[in-house]
């Protein structure tokens, strides 16, 4: 096979066709895209197995849940009564990187799906910073794996209606039960004793007699009680499932395991839901270059790539707001169109984008920037950082606030001069992650009384927390910890308690 | 790089999650599927369904915000707003804002999914048994059938299927081209009429019939590869069969009402029936004061008049046991629909007739008495009677543990007194209609 004939001919493929496509795409991939990717592995799947993948957030193997069994009915209702196909791929953040293509795709198909997954996304996976400092992808498969056992295990010993309560309550807890900031390591014990010894000098050098004569700290005897209790408990904390995992008095040792195979899991997954738009972006960019090069040195015929086209553009549209079909911004569409604007800002630049990006416009490398772009960034920081008032332009974007005591509904911004900072800003907001999931921290345990918990949840533009769901998820936690539960709300700015919520544990 | 093919790795990974989900919901599928059947004809009742329950019972909470008092929306497509524009709030989902806001609720409201018709079937029919299986060994006990299983390219000629045979030809000629007859009569006038007006083109044409002939010899009309033969395969013939006998009286008295809950009545028990046995025949036999076996159609659709005499029934049934069912090899169930009436110089008979010649035949032997929905009665009697058959039968009840009688006047009440008839027993006759 020389390396200007046709990859493929029909629709038709078999495994060397695969293998054909895989090695056209890498060299390109390598050569005109400077990829950075783990091992490919792809595999080869029916619709059914599509399907079951689907119901276990993608995985290959994963422990087992009704949750999952409701989401595979769902999924499979829709799919039968043919409302929605299904996707061409799932690709997994997995070192070999796994890549599922179905059999009913064509040849065409496989070739596009193989540059989107096993090139684009792999590449994100591997380079982006925080799929490498929240995941560890030579060891999803081996630790689902052992989850799974464990679990089964568990289920044997325990009994299932007894697991399935403990899984209920950690999966309710999931959004509260990943880590947003990397913990401290721990220091060993040279840095330690030099810390120390730094510490004493830099105490002598500032030695003043005068301070001893300073009236004493007003802080008496209680706070700093208080303030040690948390400390000990390394409260305030975030991570609600961290927190029971390790505190919660009354539970056994294989149900803190539980509770933190469920942790560990979300938090494997915490990086794709704060990279989206530049997880699809990027490999919707890689795939629009590489089967662009591929029918440029005619390893494609026409007739493959106005399907791959045809594809292309359905994942890529946007349709505008006054659309029956409009349902929020899609991800692939702002993700492609900012990386090809990026590649126009880079390569050919106008004044506006010289004000604007002076870092990168006219630097003539846009591979070298969007790969740098593409490891350190995040949603809401690439936009906040990168939507370009070009592109703004293009998407006719506009801002409208909806206040409860005003009347109307106001535009606060469209496309102008005036716009470009506060859409680019406000359009970041919705990436962020914070704005989602609601703020609630652990703040106090009463250990002297009651044992009570105390959480706090840190009310934002007056969001408070929905009541049915709410007392759901206490009681849940309250089941974990064994005691009482007291949430507060808290206006994040006032600092007063909006409204309180209780809840015990299930007699049982 | 590696492939793998997954495609021959075992299906339904996600099978015992399912069950999972449909144990926990069991009670709402339940309550989902007796309403779901509510609504359907008979023959739809086999069919996998739609079924929906509401999502409370599934519910996955999770921490969530309520609106908060200001939002920001950022939409594109702008057309005509300027900024500090003030716009009316979208009623219902109409634009702008309406699109993304409007249907969220909803969802959470129901959840849709598809029962396979297994599942279907198994919920239906839960906890319910068919009473003294007598027969029932022979459920296992199999013998060899020959079925036809689709096409072969090899056989005996006795099994050559010629329809499919010229298909396949037909096929194989369109494909390579081969000139049909009119073809090359055509040509052969065409050049016949080349070569009178000296026209240049003979040499072509004569070349072009050569080719067209050449090609009719080479391509043959029949070959050995269009052949298909009828192919049959053996397969385990169940000996467990059973009969159902549905006896209905017609006579005037009996309305449409009636019909239908008989109707109703009739087809669960063909269902339980075909969920238990391979096989299952079904024997019509409607009466007046006297007997006549019918189709289905005629069976639920006509109406006849007469007076009503129901041993004239047991009579025909016995004598169609008698002729084509041989009590040794067959299952036998009867269920006898009517709404009571009988002539009171017959009904000694009818029980004599019951007790000695039919029950002793009979697996089962379900008495349903239909009535009027505006006779209804309420409290613990509302599934007894005081009519003359019912009377009569009474004394047999307690006595037989192979028949069962009830009294019905509404539809919604059909599957909770079918449940009641073929409870499991040592289950508590838990459900009591309402």
């Amino acid at each position: 096979m020389n390396d200007d004939s046709l990859l493929f001919e029909s629709n038709d493929w078999d495994f060397q066709t695969i293998q054909r496509i895989h090695e056209a795409v890498a060299r390109i991939a390598d050569e005109k895209l400077g990829l950075d990717i783990f091992p490919n592995q792809i595999e080869v799947i029916t619709a059914e197995q599509m399907l079951d993948a689907y119901a276990s957030a993608g995985m290959p193997l994963f422990y087992r849940h009704w949750s999952f069994g409701k989401r595979f009915a769902q999924h499979e209702g829709v799919y039968r009564a043919g409302l929605q196909g299904l996707a061409y791929e799932i690709v997994i953040n997995s070192n070999p990187c796994i890549s599922y293509i179905m059999e009913e795709n064509t040849a065409t198909m496989q070739a596009l799906v193989i540059a989107h997954a096993a090139f684009g996304h792999n590449h994100f996976f591997k380079n982006n910073y925080q799929f490498r400092q929240w995941t560890d992808p030579g060891s999803i498969l081996d630790y689902l794996a052992y989850a799974k056992n464990y679990i089964a295990n568990c289920e044997e010993r325990y009994g299932e209606s007894e697991v399935e309560r403990l899984l209920d309550a950690a999966h309710a807890l999931m959004p509260q039960g990943i880590d947003h900031y990397p913990h401290k390591k721990p220091l060993d014990l040279r840095s330690e004793e030099k810390r120390e010894r730094d510490r004493m000098q830099e105490r002598e050098r500032l030695y003043n007699d005068l301070w001893r004569t300073v009236p004493g700290s007003s802080r008496d005897a209680s706070t700093m009680a208080v303030d040690r209790r948390r400390t000990m408990l390394r409260l305030p904390q975030e991570n609600i499932l961290y927190f029971l995992e390790k505190t919660a008095p009354k539970l056994y040792p294989w149900q803190r395991e539980v509770l933190r195979i469920v942790r560990l899991i979300a938090q494997y997954f915490y990086p794709q839901q704060l990279t989206k738009v530049m997880n699809e972006g990027c490999a919707t960019y890689c795939h629009y270059r590489i089967m662009n090069t591929l029918h440029e040195t005619r390893r494609i015929g026409d007739g493959s790539f106005l399907e791959f086209l045809r594809s292309h553009t359905n994942v890529i549209r946007q349709p505008d707001c006054y659309d029956r079909a409009y349902s929020g911004v899609n991800p692939y569409a702002l993700g492609f169109d900012m990386m090809r604007d990026l590649a126009r800002i880079v390569l050919q630049p106008t004044e506006e984008d010289r004000a604007w990006f002076p870092e990168i416009a006219g630097r003539g490398d846009e591979m070298a920037v969007l790969r740098d772009i593409w490891a350190n960034y995040r949603d809401d920081s690439f936009i906040a950082q990168f939507l370009s008032p070009n592109l703004i332009r293009k998407w006719r974007l506009f801002h409208i606030v909806d206040e409860d005591d005003a009347p109307q509904l106001e535009v606060s911004a469209i496309h102008n001069e005036r716009g470009y900072r506060d859409l680019r800003r406000s359009l970041a907001a919705e990436y962020e992650a914070a704005r989602k999931i609601p703020d609630i921290q652990v703040v106090d345990v009463d250990l002297a009384g009651s044992r009570k918990l105390v959480m706090r949840h840190k009310v934002v533009d007056g969001k408070l927390l929905d009541l049915g769901n709410t007392s759901l998820v206490l009681g849940q936690i309250a089941n974990l910890w064994g005691y009482e539960i007291l949430l507060e709300e808290i206006d994040a700015t006032s600092e007063e308690v909006l409204k309180a919520h209780m809840a015990s544990p299930a007699m049982h | 790089m590696r492939i793998v093919d997954r495609r021959l790795n075992p299906g339904g990974k996600s099978f015992e999650n399912r069950q999972r989900f449909l144990r926990r919901a069991k009670d709402m599928v339940e309550r989902a599927v007796r309403d779901a059947t509510r609504d359907r004809a008979i023959g739809d009742l086999e069919k996998p369904g739609e079924v929906t329950i509401p999502a409370e019972g599934t519910r996955e909470p999770y921490f969530q915000h309520v609106r908060g008092n200001r939002r920001d929306v950022i939409l594109p497509g702008n057309r005509e707003y300027v900024e500090g524009d003030l716009i009316d709030r979208p009623k219902g989902g109409e634009e702008s804002s309406g699109g993304a806001m409007g249907t969220e609720d909803n969802q959470e409201d129901a959840f849709r999914f598809v029962l396979t018709r297994d599942e279907f079937l198994r919920i239906f029919l839960d906890d319910l048994e068919l009473p003294d299986l007598a027969k029932r060994r022979m459920v296992g006990a199999q013998k060899e059938g020959v079925r036809r299983a689709g096409y072969t390219t090899t056989g005996t000629p006795a099994n050559l299927s010629l329809g499919r045979t010229m298909r396949m030809s037909l096929a194989r000629r369109i494909a390579l081209g081969r000139p049909g007859s009119d073809a090359i009569e055509r040509m052969e006038a065409e050049l016949a009429a080349a070569s009178l007006s000296q026209d240049a083109a003979v040499d072509r044409l004569q070349k072009e019939l050569d080719i067209a002939r050449e090609r009719r010899l080479h391509i043959s009309y029949l070959d050995p590869v269009d052949l298909r033969y009828r192919r049959f395969e053996r397969f385990p013939r169940p000996v467990a069969q059973a009969v159902m006998f549905c006896l209905m009286d017609v006579s005037g008295s009996m309305t449409a009402h009636m019909k239908d809950l008989a109707k109703r009545f009739f087809m669960l028990l063909h269902v339980f029936l075909t969920r238990r046995y391979t096989r299952v025949e079904l024997v019509f036999i409607r009466h007046t004061d006297k007997a006549q076996e019918v189709d289905e159609e005629t069976f639920f659709r006509s109406v006849e008049t007469g007076g009503t005499l129901v041993s004239s029934a047991f009579v025909e049934m016995a004598r169609i046991v008698k002729d084509r069912y041989d009590p040794a090899s067959w299952n036998i169930y009867a269920a006898q629909a009517s709404d009571g009436d009988n002539q009171p110089s017959d009904n000694e008979q009818t029980r004599e007739l019951l007790k000695e010649a039919i029950l002793p035949l009979c697996q089962y032997f379900a008495y349903v008495e239909v009535a009027d929905p505006n006779t209804d009665m309420s409290g613990p009697a509302q599934h007894e009677s005081q009519s003359s058959l019912w009377l009569a039968y009474a004394t047999l009840r307690s006595q037989k543990a192979a028949f069962q009688m009830r009294r019905v006047s509404r539809r919604d009440h059909i599957y909770p007194v079918f449940r009641q008839l073929f409870q499991r027993r040592g289950v508590s006759a838990g459900e009591t209609p309402r």
